[in-house]
């Protein structure tokens, strides 16, 4: 089972459902698809016996600010334990609705995966039975692992981000 | 005469349910965890646990800080067996910018990447057994433990948050009193350790005490995502270092040991055995140590020998580069796991193509598989919880992140 394979076994049972997909540079297939197709394809890989893919390994989230429209992202890290073959799933959706269906209905692990992603990222996975903050205070009102929030003082000018590679948007463009 | 029991009025009040705050600091616990519990008597009916109390932020630290001074983060996350998070840590980066260790350095980090997993069981197993009511053996393996400590120190200087290696191999050679301490280490500990084992592993109190305790069925741990020990109790036998085998693992002969109940003595046993397949697994990577370097020859990230730094110029020059991480790194997206004291511990690394990671999303097992914690005390005696958590071994550091 590589990737043509199953990107033409997706396009066969669920046309439509990848926007897009690449290899990415650790060699695992990326698939982009959208957060309304998202249940029903983890479903179709985790259930269909030629995917197999078992096992949710990871699910985290991802911000880009300068990405509009599409900012806060959710990857799910699949694992096909039968053939070894992992893959990845994302989805992309805009910040200001940032409203994603819960995974737990098909792993029970995804419960605490998702709290921490809504802790950190404020992504709301519609259906979870049980979405608060896991590892932060409860009354905390913010998300913190969104780039608008700086770990070190914003007016520092010695570790301009210009100087080291990067265009020196991260993490200045809510300034 | 009609006998009012003492006990059942208290523990029941008239017929309701108590509840019992076990911890965040209880002894019994063995860290930071609280679990509010609904009592039915001595039964639990149910948990709430609450984590985060040691949180540290991890993940947004490792996006302020450039690729090498990730490691330290690493350390804590499960610093019961530190060297392999700053391991994996290190393949994960090694992944991304597509560098090839020499053999002698892979062989070199499974010594002690294994080595930590026996320090790591061997605190787990020691700690149910003082759970149970066993405390000398723990008083006795300790000092194994520490043992492998002063292997840590000889190669790294320190002995828990170790920051052992460096990106693109170790950062020196084995020294000579390290191989001196290993041969001893090597030679002594399978005696000591067999006393440990023959004292619980058929112990009848021990055994009663732990068979049943905590079970959980195989499909519902995949289910949860349990990996590693408490995985292989449960009778799947999922090892990353067998799956995706990282740092030469596949040039090594190894069982991977399974249970069949996924109870807290499974879990003991698993963990017994795997002591002494990492024990084979040192031997072999020990006893055909292959000649060549400790690390691959990567000046982008690995820092230039000392003296060379002092005498000439373009060492210099990459010395301040690698600290200053003035160096380019390819855009791009990694995931790597290793096979953690309890599991699978993946690193999602997205590189933006910075001096720093864009984001670092640890996986971490005691984080997933602690969530089926209130499923699998449910309907157990009190005793019976403090049991599987230890069984469990859920390592603060990992589970807060």
């Amino acid at each position: 089972m590589d990737s043509e394979q199953i990107l033409a076994q997706l396009t066969e049972k669920m046309p439509g459902v990848v926007h897009s997909s690449e290899i990415a540079r650790d060699g695992m297939l990326n698939i982009h698809t959208s957060r309304e197709q998202i249940i029903g394809l983890l479903q179709l890989l985790r259930d269909d016996a030629y995917f197999g893919f078992n096992f949710l390994t990871s699910l985290c989230a991802i911000h880009y600010p300068e990405n509009s429209g599409q900012e806060l992202g959710v990857i799910y890290h699949l694992h096909n334990w039968q053939q070894n073959v992992r893959i990845r799933v994302k989805i992309f959706f805009p910040i200001d609705d940032p409203h994603v269906p819960t995974a737990t209905v098909l792993w029970p692990t995804a419960n605490w995966m998702e709290r921490q992603e809504y802790d950190f990222f404020g992504v709301i996975f519609t259906g979870h039975p049980d979405l608060r903050r896991i590892l932060n205070v409860d009354d905390m009102e913010v998300f913190p692992l969104r780039k608008e929030y700086r770990i070190e003082d914003g007016t520092r000018t010695d570790k301009d981000d210009r100087f080291f590679g990067r265009d020196g948007h991260v993490g200045q463009s809510f300034d | 005469m009609q006998v009012q029991s003492y006990f059942s009025s208290l523990d029941s009040l008239d017929g309701e349910l108590a509840t019992l705050n076990l911890g965040p600091t209880h002894p019994a616990t063995h860290g930071i965890f609280q679990n509010v519990l609904k009592m039915d008597g001595e039964r639990i009916v149910s948990a709430e646990p609450t984590i985060g109390y040691i949180h540290r932020a991890f993940e947004k630290l490792a996006e302020h800080k450039p690729y090498n001074q990730v490691t330290p983060i690493t350390d804590r996350l499960n610093y019961c067996s530190s060297p392999i998070n700053n391991m994996g840590w290190h393949m994960t980066v090694e992944k991304l910018i597509g560098c090839e260790l020499p053999k002698r350095a892979q062989y070199m980090r499974v010594i002690i990447m294994e080595l930590s997993r026996i320090a790591d069981h061997l605190v787990c197993n020691m700690v149910i057994g003082v759970d149970t009511g066993a405390l000398t053996g723990f008083t006795y393996m300790f000092q194994e433990r520490e043992r492998i400590y002063d292997l840590f120190e000889e190669v790294c200087g320190s002995r828990l948050t170790t920051n052992i290696g460096r990106i693109g191999g170790l950062e020196r050679d084995f020294s000579p009193r390290f191989h001196s301490l290993l041969k001893e280490f090597l030679k002594g500990f399978p005696a000591r350790f067999e006393e440990f084992g023959g004292m619980l592993e058929r112990n009848r109190i021990f055994m009663d005490r732990c068979i049943g305790a905590g079970p959980i069925a195989g499909d519902r741990a995949i289910a949860y995502g349990f990996t590693g020990p408490n995985l292989r109790a449960a009778g799947v036998d999922y090892d990353v270092r067998v799956m995706s085998p990282y740092s030469s693992y596949e040039d090594f002969d190894f069982i991977i040991p399974v249970g069949t109940q996924g109870d807290t003595y499974d879990r003991f046993m698993v963990r017994q055995e795997e002591i002494r397949q990492s024990l084979r697994i040192i031997h072999q990577a020990y006893d055909n140590l292959p000649q060549g370097d400790y690390h691959a020859d990567v000046p982008d990230f690995y820092l230039p020998e000392k003296p060379d730094v002092y005498t000439k110029m373009e060492a210099l020059i990459y010395h301040f580069k690698v600290v200053m991480a003035e160096v380019p790194v390819p855009v791009g997206e990694v995931y790597h796991s290793v096979e953690g004291g309890n599991g699978e511990l993946g690193f999602y690394l997205v590189s933006d193509g910075g001096r720093q990671p864009y984001r670092l999303h640890f996986r971490r097992p005691c984080f997933i598989f602690y969530q089926a914690y209130p499923e699998m005390i449910k309907g157990s005696m009190l005793s019976d919880a403090i049991l599987t958590m230890s069984s469990m071994n859920v390592i603060a550091g990992e589970l807060d992140a």
